[in-house]
């Protein structure tokens, strides 16, 4: 036993402390709480971990388990309270706690100015405890529960400005997208239930392995794509992944923590967890990789033109979350959870430097607002610089080496998908050095005075800047190799060149478009005037959906629900009983006289009629 | 002797107890009651039971009807007026109250086993040894609780007489 | 058949227990003076306790006399508590006649 409870637990203290006394005390102590509850959860998770063997002498292939109690017991169905740590789940552990705690670092200097300084940091850590869940989960039902808790917390902060109308609605917006999400997970969970007869994961992988792979192909196949449906919302895909631009209402700390580098990988996480059904599941899998690969684009096309540094960082996130769905529905699961890693580096990286941007200038977020910020914050450009490099796929960073295997997975699933991920790569590059040109070279366009930030917010730029940079010489893809099937062959050479290639030819349009010569840019947008709009309007699919799903929804609830439904049938009901009551009590109210012997003649007369009853039935007998 | 006692006391009970229905002075039906709780007593006596039939003419004709009597004194309740609002109740209430009867006897003699007669003397465990012993086994808790039952009229009735109320 | 019988059976006493209650009943509907109502009860009550003592006889149990003992108990406290309503009442409305006395009435 390595006591994994624990690891939860601390975050979970850390939600109770500073919920229940937060208000009251200083922000020290908030901040000891926070930063200290992570802290300890980040060392046990160490402590685990390097008991386990996973730094020395290597970690068992197998899951070490532990079960605390049995949660539901229901005819044969058993669901434990239990907890797992397997290669998969110590990889996401160390990720989740360590960029976690970087994070809560940052967030003390970021969020030092702000109002509900002890309720932000009571759901971050909130959060953690959630996560933690997730990533612990021995069974599809604890890990629902996890899944089901970063969502709330998700909300909660995306809803941080709860007076702001745009930010109570991107909560509300991302809550309900994800209901979608989880109502094919929960489906998913009941036909395993029906068709496994148990929830843990141990047991209903080797069932699966153990069926031969034509059989029960159609059931493999619906449970994986109702699994797709909810990592779909979780991890924003195409079609639900509307919520997760709107979610950078939310303060920088949680877009990074929650919505780039932890919670929004969630959904990949679950597949590469449920490897075992996907790979019986292959039309599951086709979809997997085409849907990543569409999000992939679209994400990409639309960062291409947007001018707010967040928004243009979330679809750039929606996109690398496209490219890890390639992965896993190229068979690569182990790149895919590589990118995984990767990315929560680089992308985090790249929202703290944002925060950090837009904290310098007074909390500006559009780019064409800022500009030669480079000498003034310098520590915040070169940890930018690092971690756009690292998405761009410049060789020997962290990105590039997990992009490369990608896309050459893809490439030995289909070809033609290598080269439309190769084709996004490079706007990939393109978009997120558009957005460090825009703010950093040129002259200042604001108004603000702009300043570096303090050490707390600096020190998890320039950790995380190392990790961006060397990232890619962790052996994860190895380290997980044993859990999955392996795809892999060699691969030939040429293919990783193209790719950065691809990547290198993004950086340099992006420099000609708007350091060498700014006025291209503007002739580029005039002459492709209807491409440049769609891409601005994000092709139109919150449009689309207002018109399609909500309108509907609505003035349906409004004109049918409440105003037939509500007032005609159910207050009508209520007021007709009210009414004929009160015509009934009307007539009998002239009984109630007030006349006491009347009272009693009524008494009496019922006796009487009662014992008449009773002794001619015979039943006094 | 029996049954001339029964049918002796049995109509003075009677008789008095429809003397206390028409009567208009409250005295006068004051003392009707009375007659019936005496009456009732040797009744109780012949059934055997020495002890109620004692208590029966302590407390009630005696300590109880006092009470009323002297109540009816204290608010110097005179003659009731005629009661002349519901003449109908009269006509339609009394056959009515016959009829029950009648029915009840009925039901009653359906009931009971013709054997069943009443002989003074066959029924011995009315003593006060008794009666006594049952409250105080048996019925010992129904028994402590009377008492505070008494006491809470007691306090009641303080409250009520006080003058401010 | 003699004239009389020698005992009579169990059920007159009953009957007398029934007669009683209902001279009580009537007196209680018809009587409009509050202190002759009251008396009207107390003549149930008694009336109720003939047949209890009746039944404890034909059962050969004094449990029945017990019921009477307690029945008696209560109807004195009944007593003391009645007779103080009837004096507040006097004392608050000058009046004895109980259809005067509807401030039940809605």
């Amino acid at each position: 036993m390595h006591q994994l409870w624990l690891i939860p637990v601390f975050p979970l203290a850390g939600f109770a402390i500073n919920g229940l006394i937060g208000r009251k005390s200083g922000k020290n102590v908030v901040n000891a709480v926070a930063i200290g509850s992570v802290l300890l959860s980040f060392l046990w998770v160490l402590k685990a971990l390097s008991a386990m063997g996973m730094f020395g002498a290597g970690m068992p292939e197998e899951a070490h388990v532990e079960r605390y109690f049995t949660w539901i017991q229901s005819g044969t169905l058993n669901v434990g309270f239990d907890f797992a740590v397997d290669r998969l789940s110590a990889v996401m552990l160390l990720v989740v706690t360590g960029i976690g705690l970087l994070i809560h670092v940052y967030a003390t200097g970021y969020m030092a100015h702000e109002g509900g300084y002890y309720r932000f940091f009571s759901y971050l850590n909130l959060f953690m405890f959630f996560m933690l869940i997730l990533v612990l989960a021995a069974n599809y039902l604890i890990l629902f529960i996890g899944w089901e808790g970063v969502g709330l917390c998700s909300y909660l902060l995306i809803g941080f400005y709860f007076d702001k109308q745009f930010a109570a609605d991107a909560g509300k917006k991302a809550f309900i997208v994800n209901r979608v999400g989880d109502f094919g997970y929960s489906l998913a969970i009941f036909l395993i239930v029906i068709n496994f007869g148990s929830l843990d994961f141990g047991k209903v992988f080797e069932a699966a392995k153990a069926m031969p792979v034509d059989q029960g192909a159609g059931i493999f196949t619906a449970i994986c794509l109702l699994f797709f449906v909810g990592a779909a919302g979780k991890s924003a895909q195409i079609p639900l992944y509307v919520w997760l631009p709107d979610a950078m209402a939310g303060p920088t700390p949680v877009s990074a923590l929650i919505h780039a580098a932890t919670m929004v990988t969630a959904g990949v996480y679950m597949i590469a967890r449920s490897s075992s059904l996907f790979v019986h599941a292959p039309i599951a899998m086709d979809v997997v990789a085409i849907v990543g690969l569409a999000t992939a684009v679209m994400a990409a096309t639309i960062g291409l033109v947007q001018n707010d540094i967040k928004k243009v960082f979330a679809y750039s996130t929606v996109s690398q979350l496209g490219f890890m769905f390639l992965a896993l529905g190229s068979g690569a699961f182990a790149a895919g959870m590589f990118h995984v890693v990767t990315h929560a580096f680089f992308k985090a990286l790249l929202f703290l430097g944002a925060g950090s941007v837009i904290h310098a200038v007074g909390g500006e977020q559009d780019l064409r607002k800022m500009g030669g910020l480079r000498s003034k914050i310098p520590i915040t450009f070169w940890t930018i610089v690092c971690a756009a490099l690292a998405i761009s796929g410049v060789p020997f960073t962290s990105g590039a080496a997990s992009k490369d295997e990608i896309l050459i997975a893809a490439f030995h699933h289909a070809p033609w998908m290598y080269w439309v991920g190769v084709i996004t790569a490079g706007m990939t590059a393109f978009y997120v050095f558009r957005s460090v040109f825009m703010a950093f070279f040129g002259t200042y366009r604001g108004k603000a005075h702009p300043h570096e930030s303090p050490l707390t917010m600096t020190g998890p730029l320039m950790i995380l800047a190392v990790l961006s940079l060397a990232g890619g010489f962790l052996p994860i893809p190895h380290f997980l190799e044993p859990m999955f099937p392996k795809v892999l062959e060699e691969s030939e050479k040429w293919l990783e060149y193209t790719a950065v290639a691809s990547g290198l030819l993004g950086i340099s349009l992006a420099y000609l478009f708007y350091v060498a010569r700014p006025s291209l840019a503007d002739a580029a947008s005039k002459h492709f005037n209807g491409l440049h709009k769609l891409l601005y309007h994000k092709y139109y699919v919150d449009e689309a959906y207002d018109a399609t799903v909500v309108e509907p929804i609505v003035q349906g609830s409004r004109s049918v629900l409440w105003k037939g439904f509500d007032i005609g049938i159910i207050d009508g009901i209520v007021n007709g009983i009210g009414h004929r009551a009160m015509n009934i009590g009307g007539t009998l109210r002239r009984l109630q006289s007030g006349n006491i012997r009347s009272y009693a003649a009524w008494v009496v007369l019922g006796s009487i009629a009662v014992i008449l009853a009773m002794g001619l039935t015979g039943s006094i007998r | 002797m029996d049954a001339p006692l029964f049918l002796l006391f049995a109509f003075i009970a009677v008789a008095s107890a429809i003397s206390l229905v028409v009567q208009t002075h409250p005295i006068s039906s004051a003392l009707s009651l009375v007659g019936v709780m005496v009456s009732l007593a040797v009744l109780y006596l012949l059934l055997g039971a020495e002890f109620i039939a004692a208590a029966q003419i302590i407390v009630y004709a005696g300590a109880v009807m006092v009470l009323f009597v002297f109540v009816i004194m204290l608010l110097n309740a005179g003659t009731e007026h005629k009661s002349s609002k519901s003449p109908m109740v009269k006509w339609f209430g009394i056959p009515l109250l016959v009829v029950f009867i009648g029915v009840i006897s009925f039901i009653v003699q359906g009931m009971l086993p013709k054997s069943a007669l009443v002989v003074f003397g066959t029924f011995t465990q009315g003593g006060p040894l008794e009666v006594g012993r049952a409250l105080f086994t048996t019925y010992l808790l129904p028994f402590e609780v009377t008492s505070i039952l008494i006491l809470i009229a007691i306090i009641g009735a303080i409250v009520l007489a006080r003058k401010e109320i | 058949m003699p004239l009389l019988p020698a005992a009579v059976p169990l059920s007159w006493y009953l009957l007398l227990s029934a007669v009683l209650f209902s001279l009580g009943v009537a007196g209680f509907l018809f009587r409009k003076n509050i202190i002759t109502v009251f008396m009207s009860i107390e003549l149930m009550l008694n009336a109720v306790n003939l047949s209890f003592i009746a039944f404890s006889y034909h059962l050969k149990q004094v449990d029945g006399q017990i019921f009477s003992f307690f029945v008696m108990v209560v109807a004195a406290a009944e007593a003391a508590v009645g007779l103080g309503i009837i004096l507040t009442v006097y004392k608050n409305r000058s009046t004895l006649e109980i259809d005067e006395i509807d401030s039940m009435k809605n």
